[in-house]
């Protein structure tokens, strides 16, 4: 009972955001819980009034950057602590931790001035590449290396196998699931971003979509509040989805980063 | 020289050898992140700092350097003291509510019953909810005339209230909403602590007939304690850096009651042109960060029971 009871309340402002996103105006300032039919009207007036084809494009290749570059460079240097002994890993070693004490937001204003003197102002380079470097997904995936055996890789040293080829063909296979629940996260949060994106683009040519609701929210679309729900269904349903698909891999992974 | 001395040497250069290569692997895997790390985090920091003592023109470029001055207006005007207090309070409403609300939901969601997937579900799903997204739909709800909140209280005879107009309220309604965004995140993780309990102490405690409430002071909570720790110190973090969901609900306003230190800073830097003066509220709001992880550490190695 109190199960269900504080579920509905959990979800309710997700689930009303959907109903909202089928009513008709008038419907919405009557204040109903139910749509009377199940129009898809706002849908195409959301697509109709903003670009919102284009953001959705955006978040998305912005997200699939960001992951893949977040997965390639957290895979190698964990590969480099586990894998590699020699003097001044340990320093680099706390030097990643000391990342995890810097708040980004604090480094916001130089970051702005850096990116725009590469000129990466409304580029997806700049949308992205800042973020590549990730201490937690290192250590995560540095916990899961860890149960390779050493003797395993001094061997493939000794036949004469690349460390490319070994990093390739035995240590990612073996942290593959790591290395999923590692990119559901990235993912999710790249999708999510707001505040970067925000200070970085102010086209609608690269515009990621979380900015695009900011830009549904003021415009005059605003007091049509089915359109704009239509468009705030947009933005979480891909989360949505992919975080109910992969829920139980990504508790285990986040678990297994906080306790270790 | 003997056929002994000569292994000798040889070995050595074959353990150079080796050493040398393990450091350029090690650095050549490294190199990418370090990169990353001192262009878009360790230099900034430092010319955050370095951006503090200076007066800016309205590119961010430092003209004069002023030393502490400021700081020392920071800490003299009474926009920046209503910040810090906003900060304060949002932190003190978000952060204790949030890990009791979280904590009692995965309690909820631990237990063993059909089903259960669907309402563990249910409880992470804010996880995937963008602050965007969950902005916008608390916007509604709070809406003063069509808003569900108002509706409840109309329908119970109270005269309904601005909640994000009224500067007694505004700094409330943001912190509910921003609990209700929280929760996903820090279930999931509370949840998976739960489950990594073992399981032959509840059985132990069944069998000697301990009451509920005893087992879940005895053992749930010292036995979750440091996974509350980690969601403690990553939740208080998070707080310190809140910025969406203030800029979509109420732009730092009523009469500034809303405006946290990142949303100071992002409109001191980027809408008023003051850098100096953003420089100088980031380095606080670092110092502030720093404090508090520092702290969590020293009190959680002391309190936090560890397996």
């Amino acid at each position: 009972m109190t199960l269900t009871v504080s579920g509905l309340v959990m979800v309710f402002p997700i689930l009303y955001a959907f109903l909202i996103s089928f009513m008709q105006g008038g419907e919405v300032l009557q204040g109903s819980l139910w749509p009377e039919t199940f129009s898809l009207a706002n849908y195409v007036s959301a697509f109709e009034r903003v670009p919102l084809l284009t953001y959705l494009w955006n978040s998305l290749l912005v997200s699939v950057l960001i992951m893949a570059g977040q997965l390639i460079l957290c895979s190698l240097a964990a590969f480099a602590f586990v894998f590699t002994e020699f003097k001044g890993r340990e320093w680099i070693f706390y030097l990643f931790i000391s990342t995890m004490m810097i708040p980004w937001e604090a480094t916001m204003v130089p970051n702005f001035q850096t990116v725009q003197s590469l000129g990466w102002l409304n580029s997806y380079a700049g949308l992205t590449i800042p973020f590549f470097a990730m201490a937690f997904g290192t250590f995560l995936l540095r916990q899961q290396f860890k149960t390779i055996p050493k003797e395993l890789y001094e061997a493939s040293q000794i036949a004469g196998i690349s460390k490319l080829r070994f990093f390739t063909g035995v240590v990612l296979p073996v942290a593959k699931t790591t290395i999923t629940t590692l990119a559901i996260y990235s993912f999710l949060t790249a999708w999510n971003m707001y505040l970067w994106p925000l200070l970085v683009t102010n086209n609608e040519a690269n515009r990621t979509v979380q900015i695009g609701l900011k830009q549904m929210q003021t415009q005059e679309i605003a007091s049509d509040w089915g359109v704009v729900m239509a468009g705030v269904v947009m933005v979480i349903l891909p989360t949505l989805i992919l975080l109910f698909a992969g829920q139980k891999r990504l508790q285990e992974g986040l678990t297994q980063g906080a306790l270790k | 020289m003997t056929t002994m001395q000569h292994e000798f040497t040889a070995d050595r250069q074959v353990e150079r050898k080796r050493a040398w290569s393990n450091w350029a692997t090690g650095m050549l895997f490294l190199l990418p992140s370090l990169l990353l790390f001192g262009v878009f985090l360790f230099y900034p920091m430092v010319r955050t700092v370095y951006l503090s003592l200076f007066l800016t023109d309205s590119q961010g470029v430092p003209i004069v350097f002023v030393g502490w001055e400021n700081f020392l207006n920071l800490f003299q005007s009474t926009s920046f003291q209503i910040s810090a207090k906003a900060t304060a309070l949002f932190v003190l409403y978000t952060v204790p509510a949030g890990i009791v609300l979280a904590t009692a939901l995965a309690i909820l969601a631990n237990q063993k019953l059909r089903g259960i997937g669907l309402f563990r579900t249910m409880f992470s799903a804010t996880m995937g909810m963008s602050v965007a997204a969950s902005s916008v739909i608390w916007m509604f709800l709070f809406n003063p005339s069509i808003g569900l909140f108002n509706r409840i209280l109309a329908a119970l005879n109270i005269s309904g209230v601005q909640w994000l107009l009224d500067p007694q309220y505004a700094l409330l309604s943001v912190s509910i909403a921003t609990i209700w965004m929280n929760t996903g995140f820090a279930f999931l993780i509370l949840l998976g602590g739960l489950q990594n309990i073992d399981q032959s102490l509840y059985e132990s405690a069944r069998i000697a007939g301990v009451s509920e409430s005893c087992k879940l002071r005895k053992i749930t909570l010292p036995m979750l304690s440091p996974t509350l720790f980690f969601v403690t110190t990553v939740s208080l973090i998070n707080a310190f850096q809140t910025f969406g969901q203030i800029d979509l609900l109420t732009k730092g306003g009523p009469m500034e009651s809303t405006n946290v230190i990142v949303y100071s800073i992002y409109k001191d830097a980027f809408i008023n042109y003051n850098v100096g003066s953003a420089s100088a509220q980031a380095v606080l709001l670092f110092v502030t960060v720093l404090v508090v992880t520092v702290l969590q550490f020293k009190i959680g190695e002391r309190k936090v029971h560890y397996q």
